[in-house]
């Protein structure tokens, strides 16, 4: 890597130009060093392997997420640029937009996955996380990601949502083109586009409305359509987005912090003494991995950022995983601490296009964590964990673990 | 700088000093007060944040927008109409003063 002086294209301050690729096989076995180059680098960089801008300390990554008018989304929130380019598929109608269409459209999932919402879905969620431990402490020694991490998500999201029993297996291979496709025109990417016919065809087919299971939260979204908050052209792509967003994400998050509790055992001791701590312990292990590493925005105009120009129509890449760990704005950020005052991680975003999905993601992760806690004395880690590569995911392929019983 | 007084359930309050442009919430974490989660980080949509507001003060805030009121009837403790979201009270020097009440829960 080098790093020096010289201004970038259109920036009138001395933006820092690095040889990095961040969709690197290399990078994603151990992205930490990388991460701290970024971040030290300059406040704002530019990376000559894609053309683009990025930030990695936690001001600018947040100054960036809330200020979606100079900072957009509707030009794709990957390297492609919509405006340049024709997306893989037809844009969301809320990650890929802007206000005011963003407005409407978000209004209706923020009210579909509400507090109200989660309140009623609890008990549900918890029982069924019960039931995960009385099925791994049968087995005694499993996968961490099979077993659990996808096992439990399985077990809950697409009944809440309301899919048909058939052709879930489609469910992860779609989430994980999505998340591949973000990222640059590498291996990863075109061969996910390219496999991803079949995930596609069931999905479209499973976000009409005859195929959504009354109650659930996809009906629940059709249902605006009755009350003229959404059309029924758009109904089926708001569907799509918790197809795509919910369920491999909270599959990585769960995944991490069994993964953290696993690594470490003073933490998963402390979370067994004050059972409370589950939810944080969670949040802290989503700032602490970032799930989601990264997403890109795009310029509408000429607009200066800590000292950099940075011109209209250009790609801006936020290191959500860097932030997370920036010592400009957490003590010991390298340290997975579930007492730690998490609230204003980026783990997941900030601003108008903040996870719509974060009280489902939390709520499976503190009923999870809770009965693992409570019922399991010890998590060894008994094999060398996999990782498993994606353009913006991070998360573990395998994690071979026995437990001992409380 | 305006100062604003939370007040525990157990009945201890603490009185803060807030500083230009922050929120209540931001208050709050900013000086370690337990008893304010705010998860969601200030973006209004985790309803983790919540208080009630001394009615004394409570007709010199501006209104609950509808987002907010939403959150509201999802809160862990119980919503009573001094019920509000501190990340959306945004402190201003007419706020020095200000006194919330913190609930039993937040999640």
């Amino acid at each position: 890597m080098t790093a020096s002086g010289t201004p970038a294209s259109t920036g009138s301050a001395a933006v820092p130009h690095l040889d990095v690729d961040p969709f690197d096989m290399n990078f994603f076995a151990d992205p930490y060093p990388t991460h701290q180059r970024l971040r030290e680098a300059g406040p704002v960089v530019y990376l000559d392997k894609w053309n683009v801008y990025g930030v990695a300390r936690y001001a600018e990554v947040h100054a960036v997420l809330n200020d979606p008018a100079t900072f957009c989304s509707s030009r794709g929130v990957g390297l492609s640029d919509f405006k340049k380019e024709t997306p893989w598929r037809p844009p969301s109608l809320i990650l890929e937009a802007d206000p005011p269409a963003h407005t409407r459209t978000r209004a209706v999932l923020s009210k579909v996955l509400s507090p109200t919402v989660m309140k009623q879905v609890r008990d549900r969620f918890a029982a069924a996380a019960e039931e995960r431990v009385d099925a791994l402490l049968d087995k005694r020694s499993f996968d961490a990601i099979t077993d659990l991490a996808e096992a439990y998500p399985l077990s809950i999201f697409p009944d809440a949502l309301g899919l048909k029993a058939e052709g879930r297996e489609h469910l992860i291979p779609y989430a994980s083109v999505v998340f591949n496709a973000f990222g640059p025109p590498n291996q990863l990417r075109q061969e996910a586009i390219a496999r991803s016919a079949p995930h596609q065809a069931y999905v479209a087919e499973q976000c009409q409305r005859d195929n959504l299971a009354p109650g659930g939260f996809g009906a629940c979204i059709h249902a605006r359509v009755d009350d003229g908050e959404i059309t029924a052209t758009e109904a089926p792509l708001l569907v799509r987005s918790l197809l795509s967003a919910g369920l491999d994400t909270t599959v990585n998050g769960i995944g991490a912090a069994v993964y953290c509790l696993a690594r470490f055992p003073d933490q998963w001791q402390r979370l067994r003494a004050d059972l409370t701590l589950a939810r944080n312990a969670f949040e802290e292990a989503v700032r602490f991995e970032s799930p989601v590493q990264t997403f890109f925005r795009t310029t509408t105009r000429e607009v200066e950022l800590s000292g950099a120009t940075i011109g209209e129509g250009e790609k801006v890449l936020m290191f959500l995983a860097a932030a997370n760990r920036d010592p400009r704005r957490w003590d010991e950020p390298d340290s997975y601490d579930i007492t730690r005052r998490t609230s204003g991680h980026v783990g997941f975003g900030s601003g108008i296009h903040m996870c719509v999905g974060q009280l489902v993601a939390r709520l499976e992760g503190e009923v999870m964590l809770t009965a693992l806690a409570r019922r399991i004395a010890k998590i060894e880690i008994t094999g060398e964990p996999r990782r498993r590569f994606n353009n913006t995911l991070r998360g573990l392929d395998s994690l071979p673990v026995t437990i001992t019983p409380a | 700088m305006p100062a604003i007084t939370f007040i525990h359930p157990d009945g201890k309050s603490e009185r803060v000093e807030t500083a230009d442009g922050e929120s209540a919430m931001q208050t709050a974490t900013r000086h370690g007060l337990d008893g304010i989660l705010a998860e969601c980080g200030g973006n209004a949509m985790c309803a983790t944040c919540h208080v009630y507001v001394d009615d004394a003060w409570l007709a010199r805030l501006p209104a609950a927008a509808d987002d907010e009121d939403a959150l509201l009837d999802g809160t862990a403790s119980e919503r009573l109409p001094n019920s509000r979201l501190s990340c959306q009270i945004k402190i201003t020097p007419e706020l020095d003063g200000l006194v919330v009440k913190l609930p039993e829960r937040q999640v």
